[in-house]
Order: C-alpha cells, then sequence, then structure tokens
C-alpha cells in the first residue's frame, strides 16, 4: 500500500506530466513527417532554453499572458466566460497609449504619469468588462455572446475610428500614437535580476510589468481563497442557488467579477505601452485575450498552475524564433506544441480526476468500514 | 474569435501540409545546401548567407511574402547565396529576436513588412557588419532631414500608385458599362489609398466619365480586412449590381472572395464581369476555374527588390536609405497572363512611358 501522501502529490504531477508527454510524442512525430529531425529539434529547443536571455524572453512573455489568464480565470470561478479580454485589453492599452501621450505635455513627475497610465487601463478595462456585466444582470444577456460582440466593438469600431485621429505622423507607414515621454516608463528589472546572474546581454530587459503580474497573482491567490469575496465568488460558481440561499447575491457578484476581470484584463497591454514600444501602433501585439483563456484552463484557474501555465506558453513562444533560424523547423511546430498540451492538459486532468475521486470514495468507505461489523454497503461509490 | 478559428484554420492547414510536405522540406534541406550544389562553378554569392525575415503569414501565403520567397530563391538559384527564413509569432510578439538571431549568422538581413522597421534599427545598431534591408518602409529619419537611419540599413518601397495607374487604365479601356470598382482591404492607414489613388487617376485618363465605386472592407488597426475572403465576395457582389463590371482589390487574402463573385455572378446574369488581382500574377495562384475572370494584376515585384538588394550587397554596392521600386525598374506592373488585355497593351505601354517620363505624375491620395 502506497502512503496516501505519495499517492496524491503523484497524481497532482501525474495530469501535466501526461500532458506533457502526450504534446511531445505528437509534435515528435509532426516534426517527423514534415521531415525535421525531432531529436536536433527537440535538442535546440532545450539549448536555447538555458539561455540567461531565454529565461528573459520567456518571463517577458509570461507576463502578460499571465495576467490575462487571471483575468479570464476571476470569470471562470464563478461560471462566467468572459471571452472578451481580448478587446479590454486592447481597448485599455490604447486609451492608456493616449492618455500617456497627452500628458507628455504637462509638467508631472514620472511615476504620477505611470500612475495615472495604469490606472486609466484599469479603469477602461473594467469599464468594458463591466458592461457585459451590466447587460447580464439587467438584460440577461449571455455574457458570452455580449463579450465577443464589445470585442467587435472595440477593436474594428472604438479603436479603429478614433486611431486616425492621434496619429502622429500621417505619412509613416507604421501609424501609432506619440510616444509615451521616458520619465513615464517603467525601469527595467534587469539590475535586479543581475544580483543573481550574470549581465543580461543581446538588448534583453526584463519588463517591470512582472512586478505587476507577481503582485496581482498574489492578490488573485490570497482573493479567491481567503476572503470573503472569494468564497462568495467559489460557491456561486460550484452552486449558485445553494450560494443564493447562501445570502449571496448573484447579481452583485456577476457585475462585480466582470468588473475585476475587466481590470485585470486592463493591465494585459502594460507591457507594450510601459516597457516594450511606449505607444500603441499597428505592430501592437494581438491575441493575448485567447492566449489567457488558454492560460486559464491549462493552470485549472489556479495562481500557480497559470503562472506555469504561462511560462510554459512564453518558454515556447520563445523558441519559435531559434528553431526557424538554427533548426530550420517551421514556426507552427510551436503552435501545435501549444495546442496539444492544451488538449492533452484537459483529458489528462479529467482522467486523473477520476482516479482521485474513486480514491476518495475509497477511503470514505474505508473510514465507516466498522471494525467488526459488516462492510456497509458501497452503493455510494457507484452513484 | 475570428482569430482562435484562424488559429484552428492554421492548426489543420499545417497538418495537411505535414502529411504532404516530403517535397517541401527537401526543399528546405536544398536550400541549406544551396552553395555547395553548384559544383566546380564559384559563384559570387558561396559561402554569404542572406536572413529573410517574413511577416505573419510566411512562405506559402500566396502574395507578398510569397513575392519574396521567390526573390529569395532566384537570387540562391542566381548568386549561390545559402538563406535562413523564419517568420514571427502569430501575435507579432518575436520580431526583434527573430532578426537577432537572423543578423548571427547573415550577412543580410531582408525583413519583408514595415512592421519590422523599429526592431532593425535596434539590430541593425548592434550589428554593424550587417546589413538590413525593410520592404515597405522608406527606413528615414524624416524629423532630420529624411537621412538613412544608419549606414546598414536600406528601405525599400514600391510605386504602388504607378501599377495601380495602369490596371485603372486596363479597366477603363475595356469596362462596357462605365462603372468600375475598387476594393481595399484595410483603409486609414495611407498605404491602400494609394492604390485607390492610382487606381481612380488611371481610369480617369482613359474617360474622364468613368464611375469608380471604392469601398474599404475594415478600417485599421483592424486588420482583418486583409483575411475576410466573406466580406470581399459580399461587397463584390453589390458592386457588381451596381453595374460595375471590373473591380480591382488591394485587400490580400481577401481578393479570393472577389474572384468567387465575378465568377458568381458572371453565371447568373449571364454577361461576363472582370476582377483584377494585385501583388503577384493572381492568375497563376487561382484555382483554375476563376482564372478566367482575371483581366491581369497589379504586380508589385517584391521578388525584384529581394533580387536587386542581395545583387548590390555582394558587389558592395548596398545603399543605405530609400530605393523605390518603380515602373522604371519594372518594380510595379502588370500581367498579361491569360492574353485578356493583349489588345490594349500599346495603350498601356503608352502610359507607361509618359509616367516614367513624368509626363504624368500619378496621385497617391484619393
Amino acid at each position: 500500500m502506497t502512503n496516501p501522501l505519495v499517492r496524491r502529490i503523484g497524481l497532482a504531477l501525474a495530469a501535466p506530466a501526461l500532458a506533457a508527454v502526450f504534446a511531445v510524442v505528437v509534435s515528435a512525430i509532426v516534426l517527423e513527417l514534415s521531415g525535421s529531425n525531432s531529436i536536433d529539434t527537440f535538442g535546440t529547443i532545450l539549448s536555447n532554453g538555458f539561455q540567461l536571455e531565454t529565461f528573459v524572453d520567456t518571463l517577458n512573455r509570461a507576463t502578460p499572458l499571465f495576467l490575462a489568464g487571471v483575468a479570464a480565470a476571476i470569470g471562470f470561478r464563478m461560471n462566467l466566460f468572459n471571452i472578451g479580454v481580448e478587446g479590454q485589453y486592447i481597448l485599455a492599452a490604447f486609451a492608456a497609449a493616449v492618455v500617456g501621450a497627452e500628458l507628455n505635455r504637462f509638467a508631472l513627475p514620472g511615476f504620477l504619469h505611470t500612475l495615472a497610465i495604469v490606472a486609466t487601463a484599469m479603469f477602461v478595462g473594467a469599464v468594458w468588462a463591466g458592461l457585459s456585466g451590466l447587460l447580464k444582470v439587467t438584460r440577461g444577456i449571455n455574457e458570452v455572446i455580449s463579450t465577443i460582440m464589445l470585442n467587435f466593438v472595440a477593436t474594428g469600431g472604438i479603436v479603429a475610428a478614433l486611431l486616425p485621429k492621434v496619429i502622429t505622423d500621417p505619412t509613416a507607414p507604421n501609424q501609432g500614437t506619440e510616444t509615451i515621454a521616458e520619465r513615464a516608463w517603467l525601469p527595467d528589472l534587469n539590475g535586479v535580476a543581475e544580483v543573481v546572474t550574470r549581465e543580461i546581454g543581446r538588448g534583453r530587459e526584463l519588463t517591470g510589468v512582472f512586478l505587476i503580474a507577481v503582485v496581482v497573482a498574489i492578490a488573485y491567490h490570497v482573493g479567491v481563497n481567503r476572503t470573503v469575496f472569494g468564497f462568495d465568488l467559489r460557491s456561486s460558481g460550484m452552486n449558485p442557488f445553494a450560494a443564493f440561499a447562501g445570502g449571496v447575491q448573484p447579481k452583485k457578484m456577476v457585475f462585480l467579477s466582470m468588473v475585476l476581470s475587466g481590470v485585470v484584463a486592463g493591465l494585459v497591454g502594460m507591457p507594450e505601452i510601459l516597457s516594450d514600444n511606449h505607444a500603441y501602433d499597428q505592430g501592437f501585439v494581438q491575441g493575448l485575450g485567447f492566449g489567457g483563456i488558454a492560460i486559464a484552463l491549462l493552470g485549472r484557474n489556479s495562481a500557480l498552475g497559470m503562472t506555469f501555465a504561462a511560462l510554459l506558453f512564453g518558454f515556447l513562444d520563445s523558441s519559435s524564433a531559434v528553431l526557424q533560424v538554427q533548426a530550420s523547423a517551421s514556426a507552427e511546430i510551436v503552435r501545435i506544441m501549444q495546442a496539444t498540451f492544451l488538449l492533452a492538459a484537459v483529458v489528462a486532468f479529467e482522467f486523473v480526476n477520476r482516479i482521485r475521486q474513486r480514491d476518495e470514495v475509497a477511503r470514505a468507505s474505508a473510514a465507516t468500514e466498522t471494525p467488526n461489523g459488516p462492510t456497509p454497503s458501497i452503493e455510494g461509490a457507484s452513484a | 474569435m475570428k482569430r482562435s478559428w484562424r488559429n484552428l484554420l492554421m492548426l489543420l492547414a499545417v497538418f495537411a501540409l505535414a502529411a504532404a510536405a516530403c517535397g517541401d522540406s527537401s526543399e528546405s534541406n536544398d536550400a541549406s545546401e544551396g552553395g555547395d550544389d553548384s559544383g566546380g562553378e564559384a559563384m559570387i554569392g558561396d559561402g554569404v548567407n542572406v536572413g529573410l525575415t517574413f511577416d505573419i503569414g510566411g512562405r506559402g501565403d500566396q502574395s507578398f511574402n510569397d513575392s519574396a520567397a521567390e526573390g529569395i530563391d532566384r537570387a540562391e538559384s542566381d548568386f549561390g547565396i545559402s538563406f535562413t527564413e523564419a517568420e514571427p509569432n502569430e501575435d507579432g510578439s518575436n520580431r526583434a529576436e527573430l532578426l537577432q538571431l537572423q543578423a548571427d549568422q547573415s550577412d543580410l538581413v531582408v525583413a519583408v513588412g514595415f512592421l519590422f522597421a523599429e526592431d532593425v534599427r535596434a539590430a541593425a545598431g548592434d550589428n554593424a557588419d550587417t546589413n538590413f534591408a525593410v520592404i515597405d518602409d522608406a527606413m528615414l529619419d524624416f524629423d532630420n532631414g529624411a537621412v538613412p537611419w544608419a549606414d546598414n540599413i536600406a528601405g525599400l518601397t514600391f510605386a504602388e500608385e504607378q501599377g495601380s495607374f495602369l490596371v485603372g487604365a486596363a479597366a477603363a479601356l475595356k469596362s462596357e458599362t462605365g462603372t468600375i470598382g475598387f476594393i481595399g482591404g484595410v483603409g486609414g492607414f495611407g498605404l491602400i489609398e494609394k492604390f485607390e489613388a492610382g487606381y481612380t487617376a488611371g481610369a480617369q485618363a482613359v474617360n474622364p466619365d468613368i464611375v469608380v465605386i471604392p469601398q474599404y472592407i475594415t478600417q485599421a488597426p483592424d486588420f482583418d480586412g486583409f483575411f475576410a475572403a466573406d466580406r470581399a465576395r459580399e461587397i463584390a457582389l453589390t458592386m457588381y449590381g451596381q453595374d460595375a463590371d471590373i473591380i480591382y482589390h488591394a485587400a490580400g487574402g481577401s481578393g479570393a472572395g472577389l474572384f468567387e463573385a465575378a465568377k458568381e455572378q458572371s453565371e447568373s446574369s449571364g454577361s461576363k464581369v472582370w476582377a483584377i488581382g494585385v501583388d503577384s500574377d493572381q492568375f497563376n495562384t487561382v484555382s483554375e476555374d476563376v482564372q478566367e475572370f482575371i483581366l491581369t494584376s497589379m504586380l508589385k515585384r517584391v521578388d525584384v527588390a529581394v533580387v536587386e538588394v542581395t545583387d548590390a550587397h555582394l558587389n558592395g554596392n548596398f545603399e543605405a536609405g530609400n530605393t523605390v521600386y518603380d515602373l522604371s525598374v519594372d518594380g510595379v506592373g502588370y500581367s498579361t497572363s491569360g492574353g485578356f488585355v493583349d489588345d490594349i497593351v500599346p495603350q498601356l505601354e503608352e502610359f507607361k512611358e509618359q509616367i516614367i517620363a513624368g509626363d504624368i505624375v500619378v496621385p497617391t491620395e484619393p
């Protein structure tokens, strides 16, 4: 008989391990089919992965993905499907870039300038997501539909209509907002990281937004697991009727969690605005909102799980360049790995969950078993 | 949502490719060994590696990127260079890293698309020994008197309005209704308006009374207009319904919808309507059943630019700053595949000469 604790930990690790093996096997098959050497390719991924600069790339990419994951997870926790993180963060980043550029003209200290940009992003994200929440509680409109529609309104409507009004140079091919003054840029964290590592080379800068993501991770974990609001959130998600009977106001919870989701979504574009590009232009990174949904699914809505998921996706993303240039594999191999990870994780978690449930039933029946009486019926187990 | 569907489609496409890709991969192997294959014959490009960096979509997009790919293939066989090709993540987040890796092992890095402009400036600063060329951006510092950003940065742009002028003239010469259409993929950022301006000017040069109906599928920054064949089809059918008999598109992948609409309209109404392609000779890239509806295509010779810049680099003539590929160097033009415009080639050539001579100045804004 194995130690139950060891078995529990083993089960917790089994799902991601199974998913990883499956993803690697599928990717290897695709690589071989497309004529690349899979061993060489994985070798390139690994040797690249152990470089300091790749760590920085991975963290830089994981930061917005993680934030988008948290934004989606806040909704998922109470069975709200906020598909609108995409539109929320793009609209928020656009508004933040415009406000940031306008503030260039005023003399104010750098940290206030930064604060105004971040606050704008969080506010706009909250308003845009809150709109869906409002539609749901007042008119009963399904949030999936309203958030998808608002994605189009945000990117295809509002940003498209307003961008031409704020561009700096109408003749430049890549038109965007005015670059935000340097005083508002978030300092990079290279200095902090280099305390424990060698010097970070090749122009890589670890984004300062990474710290914001750490704060969000802690706040999310504590908020969901250790506060009244978090309890209400989780109980509404598990059983809205029971929660209602317990005094939780469902409408208030729906609205609040959409707003909170939007606040976090607003932060997703901040690495681009505060660390990378310092403006909103046509190269603005899109698709992070949908990436966030994948992160939330893969990380099972837990802060730790999503951290690993974001790091994994960030790492795979940052392998794409070196795979193409040095291993002459196609860029799509990274996409295939991400997709199979996601698919495999969903299946593996379900599989491990079944084993866990069976264990629990076995334990429960063992506990209720009286030492000298007959074995109690285990009808409950089959139910 | 649309995006994730696109991802899914891409994934499926990859599987389809993977299944049938043995030929594909041997091609890329050839690419890396290109220099050795030439046997004893010494070529000017031996030992020179070019890093071709596509924009999102990469080789196989049957348009912009493919034209660049065609250029690098030709440079490989003409000069004996070797090359590595790469494309960014779908969200475009790793352009800088791609350029840097390319610069590590290449003597010349060609970046396909203006979105690379800023990252090229950074990479060129770190890699003074590598030459960089960006397609579709002038790469000039306009704030300081339009000087090149650095000695190792070139910008390769095209006089799209001149090529569009010629297909506009062709449309006006061929139109029977006196009404023609223009479908732009994405408006509001200046590039596609150049196509519209040239097209309209060319049509009016032939027939001052011609009616040109312009429509854009989306407005920047919503770039879905380049991938919305369904919406292009709807727009085209509406235009044909408004009596237009020839429609020109500058809408990337959405053009497929226009070609489909031309076929549908011709078959349902019984009188033939036409479509005009863009960037590459689309007669050669579409399926056979719509070929007969493609009057001509406005050619934007990205391949010429890639070959020329490679040639210049190999011969030590690499020129920093902007090079415009216009009619005079055949950087733009029109296609004659299918033979539908053969009868009007003399008129078109006359316009071409007038433009080259400067007698006609083609506008760049509608």
